[in-house]
């Protein structure tokens, strides 16, 4: 039998609609029972044919581009939607279905006392199919209906405890940032459209080589180049999907949400999707040294800023999210330094392990009745081992300790750093570096707290600890298996082998990874030369710290928090963002729209021009007697019938 | 095949139809004059559908057309036809009145008869305006049109529809006369026809163009409304009935649209070139300034009507910036906002009759207790903030693409309403759909029934069938969108 491929294309994100769909509108029907086994249904039907198509697109090297019908055209242009088959969407496809897949799983175990249940179970397959749209698309114009189609179900998780004002307010605020993301995104659209009158990605990078002399005045006076712009407002939108700094803030309000999707919206997934687009769009960004700059060190300012704020936190689940932040900030430097591959092997590492500590961290929180206080934790070791020891995998693997995944990851991108030359190299250097050192002590510091030393929780919630039922621990481990060994079996094919081809593509003057794949002798020496290398060490150092401040001398961090008191207050308040976007542009738009509505509408506009409102009434007052008579009204349909038929009838001749 | 009468059939049998529910009578007999007017909606809609069939893409000449000698006299013409900019606005015309149909079966309880029997007799008005190729025939409709609407706002409207009702007059009327003027000027100048098409070819230097132009500008940019001459439709909005509401938002404001495509732009096409500055920076403001406002407004209504504002200014953008892509994202956003912006006024209306309250603070919790309305009112709140896979994507689409080709500034500062329409939008269904519920009122609300179902889920499959697949509704405008930017761009000089 023949399998047609594109029929197999098409059914991947169907699956996981049709699973959203009935879940959705039947749910109420069908019960909880059948709303999770047709999302889990859908969603394993996925992954099961999205492993078949990575196997025929990396064995077989059979890609796919083409339309599955056009959305509309205008002025000649047609406005597809269509699918993109190639190594690089190919493998976002499996990560994504697998952390759906297991997230769906795990679901329900965490979600199975909560009356909204079936609408979960909805959301969730809805936004697998989204993402697959985005992963798959083969223009920039389904890229950001998955996009948009992506945060809208953002919104909906965050705010799914619609009674909850803090969520509610989360919800808003993650839709609000995104949207000023979405403005570049939609103009870089609509200068790309300008410029190559076509969305094909494929048309537009054919044709981007020829146009890097191209400029556009901006202001007067002031000219770009055409690939900067377009490059720069693709990448603002790319900033708020994939939360990088000034456009961070929604991140980690977003944590109001539960905590499967957390996971699967909120660190695996979704806020990858700004690495992708960029990884996708790599040949216009090789056209634009200025775009990859700026990339950098935005990426960088994120890598190592966010990181600080990680150790401060006392919620649980925030101080993985300010760790999500931190390593899409790597992942957006392996950007800048035309590293593509390298992001996109630690978008797949970190996918694996985030999520992983995520749902760890989820499983700590069922345990702990809801709790999220790490100071209220404490000592769960004894109670919930399973969750220990993935917990400790995940942990291992995001503070880069060999051999578990995000070490050969962030080993990769901290090399192609230091093997750059282009502007801001040498500060996004030193960023990824200290980062080492923030990101392993924030680890262990959750880690320890969670799990080691006294415990601090109540009595009653003490005597109820107990390990995470079945569904929820069965996730843990197939998540855990990759966050430990997808380094390893990842780094040759992905890094330093064919695998991307060329869905990726770098200049021979960007091309670091091409200098390191020189040296590269396989993982077994990877890590033999990363175990001597300045990385290592600072995570050792991290742990070591983290040890010393959090088991050994527990009274230390107080101390600690004394001396530094004006930094510690920096990085308590998150260096003001939010105060500073509520005063500004909260405040600020509607203080301006009670301002423009006030004055330029009542008092001018109808105050001056409509001539004393005062008077209209006084007016009207007359008008009014004859139209509330009722009688009027009678006349009026005699007017409009009667002025026809009078001037036919009379005027005729 | 199709009748050689099909455009007069969808004018007049909406109105014949209004005659006849008016004569059922008094109240004694309401259910009768629901269940004909709802016939009679129906019907008037299923006349419109040939239209669709029956209408050829392929060509930008007038079709269905008919043509009477009205008054020779002076050589007013009974002259109809339509082309694909009309064709979409007869059928979301035909359309919307089944929808205000329904969504005034049980709400309106006094007058009934004469309640339907204005919005029918609206509809054959409003589809007349926009099949008239005859000035003066256009110009009765267009008057004509109003009449119902005041008697609609004047009686069963709010407690100071009075004054908004005034207000709504004195601004329109004052656009009208202008109007009136300037198409006697053509008609004395072009030689004795009031037929619209042989405006296209009169000769007019800059000075009659210019002229002619704030003529048309002032009756058009008061209907559509463009900022400043928008105060009117907040009041108008706030005082009408939920019906009133829906006509207006979803077809009246697109007359004034309208006039620019089939006056403004091919009579005056060196006025309207030398003029798309001031246009381009109306819309703008509109944009801009009117969606800051909607942010603060504390009536739902009033909400929604800036909102309106802040999305008409899309079309007029996308009018004035003479590509292919604004004209048709104009007038797609003119079809989507007349379903997005007529289900949310039915959304008002569905709490209004419950809770007899716009104020949004009164609200809260909502989704609680009317989870389908809330899921239903959520999908037409994405469509105001212009999510893509629904209606109102598109249109905003088209004029951003549209108004990069010509400035990346007009383009960047159209988007902000991407922020801005979804701060005001996701607020205000924040404040009343979502959070604990407020008070014994919200407690006691019940889920909508079967007819408010129906009418909402009819808008929601519009919203969606046209987000997801609008190439259909775009087809049936290319080519005349083609043949208008061709006369816009002739010049008569």
């Amino acid at each position: 039998m023949v399998v047609n491929m594109q029929d197999v294309y098409l059914a991947i994100p169907l699956s996981c609609l049709a699973g959203s769909a009935i879940a959705g509108l039947a749910g109420w029907k069908i019960g909880r029972m059948g709303a999770h086994t047709v999302a889990i249904l859908g969603v394993g039907v996925a992954f099961a044919l999205s492993l078949l198509v990575l196997r025929d697109v990396a064995i077989y090297g059979h890609d796919f581009n083409g339309s599955v019908y056009t959305w509309g055209v205008s002025g000649g242009i047609p406005m597809e939607v269509g699918f993109l088959i190639d190594p690089l969407s190919a493998l976002m496809m499996v990560v994504v279905t697998f952390v759906s897949l297991m997230v769906h799983v795990y679901t329900i175990g965490y979600m199975s006392d909560d009356p909204g249940y079936q609408r979960f179970f909805s959301y969730i397959s809805l936004f697998t199919f989204s993402m697959l749209m985005l992963v798959m698309a083969n223009n920039f114009l389904q890229l950001f209906f998955g996009w948009e189609a992506v945060g809208l179900v953002s919104y909906l998780l965050i705010g799914f405890w619609y009674t909850r004002e803090s969520a509610v307010t989360a919800s808003i605020k993650a839709f609000l940032v995104n949207r000023v993301g979405d403005v570049g995104f939609l103009l870089g659209i609509a200068a790309i459209y300008r410029y190559f009158g076509t969305f094909d990605f494929g048309g537009v990078f054919a044709i981007a080589p020829q146009m890097s002399a191209t400029t556009i005045q901006v202001l007067p006076g002031v000219q770009w180049s055409v690939i900067t712009l377009i490059c720069l407002l693709l990448f603002v939108g790319a900033m708020a999907k994939s939360a990088q700094v000034p456009l961070h803030v929604w991140l980690p309000d977003s944590m109001e949400g539960p905590t499967p999707i957390s996971a699967l919206i909120h660190a695996a997934t979704m806020v990858t999707a700004g690495i992708f687009m960029v990884a996708r769009a790599s040949p216009l960004f090789e056209l634009s040294d200025t775009a990859l700059s700026v990339v950098l060190v935005i990426g960088s300012i994120t890598a190592l800023f966010m990181a600080f704020l990680g150790v401060v936190q006392n919620d649980i689940k925030r101080v993985i999210a300010y760790s999500t932040l931190s390593q899409l900030g790597y992942m957006t430097v392996a950007l800048g330094v035309s590293a593509y591959s390298a992001a996109i092997f630690h978008l797949v590492t970190h996918a694996f392990f985030k999520a992983l500590l995520f749902l760890a961290a989820g499983s700590v929180i069922m345990a702990m009745h809801h709790e999220q206080d790490l100071r209220k934790m404490g000592g769960l070791r004894r109670y919930m081992p399973w969750t220990l020891a993935t917990a400790w995998v995940g942990s291992l693997a995001l503070a880069g300790f060999p051999p578990f995944s995000g070490f050969f990851s962030k080993d990769a991108i901290i090399e192609a750093v230091g093997n750059s030359h282009i502007p801001g190299a040498g500060f996004a250097y030193f960023a990824v570096m200290t980062g080492v050192f923030v990101t392993s002590l924030y680890t262990f510091r959750m880690l320890f707290l969670a799990f080691y030393g006294e415990p601090r929780m109540d009595p009653h919630t003490r005597k109820h600890l107990k390990e995470s039922p079945a569904v929820v621990v069965v996730p843990l481990v197939l998540l855990a298996i990759p966050a430990a060994v997808a380094g390893w079996f990842g780094l040759k094919p992905l890094l330093f082998g064919k695998f991307f081809g060329t869905s990726i593509e770098v200049l021979p003057q960007h091309d670091v990874i091409g200098e390191m794949a020189r040296q590269f002798a396989g993982s077994g020496p990877f890590i033999a030369h990363g175990l001597q290398s300045a990385p290592f060490l600072l995570a050792v150092l991290g742990f070591a710290t983290a040890w010393f401040a959090y088991i050994r001398y527990p009274h230390v961090p107080g101390v600690v928090k004394e001396k530094i008191g004006l930094l510690y207050t920096i990085l308590v308040h998150k260096y003001g963002f939010d105060e500073f976007y509520q005063t500004v542009f909260v405040s600020g738009a509607q203080s301006a729209g009670r301002m423009l509505w006030r004055i330029g509408d009542v008092k001018i506009i109808d105050g001056l021009m409509v001539n004393g409102t005062a008077r209209v009434i006084r007016w009207a007052s007359v008008v009014v007697r004859r139209i509330q008579s009722g009688y009027i009204y009678h006349y009026a349909f005699a007017m409009i019938i009667g002025l026809f038929l009078l001037m036919t009838f009379f005027l005729h001749r | 095949m199709y009748s050689a009468h099909a455009l007069s059939v969808a004018i007049w049998l909406p109105i014949i139809g209004g005659i006849a529910v008016l004569m059922t009578g008094g109240d004694s007999n309401a259910h009768w004059a629901r269940r004909l007017s709802l016939l009679f909606s129906l019907a008037a809609f299923a006349a419109t559908v040939p239209l669709y069939y029956g209408f050829d893409p392929h060509t930008a000449s007038m079709q269905f057309v008919e043509n009477h000698a009205w008054i020779p006299a002076f050589h007013i013409d009974y002259h109809i036809g339509i082309d694909g900019i009309s064709l979409p606005l007869v059928l979301l015309t035909s359309f919307t009145t089944v929808i205000v149909v329904v969504a005034g079966w049980e709400v309106i309880q006094t007058r009934v008869a004469q309640y339907m029997a204005a919005f029918l007799v609206m509809e054959g008005l409003m589809i007349g305006v926009f099949s008239s190729m005859d000035a003066i025939l256009f110009y009765v409709f267009w008057e004509a049109m109003l009449i119902p609407m005041f008697v609609i706002i004047g009686i069963w409207g709010g407690p100071n529809r009075v004054y908004a009702t005034v207000k709504f007059f004195l601004y329109t009327l004052l656009g009208s006369v202008l109007m009136l003027v300037a198409l006697l000027y053509l008609y004395f100048k072009g030689g004795s026809s009031f037929d619209i098409q042989s405006f296209y070819s009169i000769k007019l230097n800059m000075t009659e163009q210019v002229l002619i132009f704030f003529a048309f500008l002032l009756a058009f940019a008061v209907k559509v409304p463009m900022w400043p001459v928008h105060t009117w439709l907040p009041d108008a909005h706030v005082e009408a009935p939920t019906g009133g509401s829906v006509v207006l938002a979803a077809i009246m404001l697109k007359m004034g649209a309208y006039g620019f495509l089939r006056f403004t732009l091919p009579i005056l096409p060196d006025a309207s070139h030398a003029l798309a500055g001031l246009m381009v920076a109306l819309s703008l403001i509109a944009i801009v300034y009117i969606s800051l406002v909607a942010l603060v407004q504390e009536d739902m209504k009033k909400l929604i009507a800036y909102s309106s504002i802040a999305h008409m200014g899309f079309v007029t953008l996308g009018f004035f910036i003479f590509n292919a892509q604004g004209m048709e994202g104009g007038l797609v956003e003119m079809i989507s906002h007349g379903f997005v912006s007529g289900a949310l006024f039915l959304c008002v209306g569905v709490l209004y009759d419950r809770m007899h309250t716009r104020q949004i603070r009164d609200y809260g919790g909502v989704a609680a207790r009317m989870p389908v309305f809330a899921s239903l009112m959520m999908l037409f709140v994405m469509a105001n903030v212009g999510l893509p896979g629904t209606s109102g994507f598109v249109g905003e689409f088209l004029v951003i693409l549209g108004s990069f080709q010509v400035n990346g500034w007009y383009a960047a500062l159209a988007a902000t309403i991407l922020i801005t329409g979804a701060a005001y939008t996701l607020w205000l269904y924040k404040r009343v759909i979502f959070g604990n519920i407020v008070s014994n009122h919200v407690a006691a609300l019940r889920d909508i029934n079967v007819r408010e179902f129906s009418f909402l889920a009819l808008l929601a499959v519009a919203v969606l069938v046209m987000g997801l697949w609008p190439r259909p509704f775009l087809e049936v405008m290319h080519v005349s969108v083609n043949h208008l930017l061709v006369e816009a761009s002739a010049s008569k000089l």
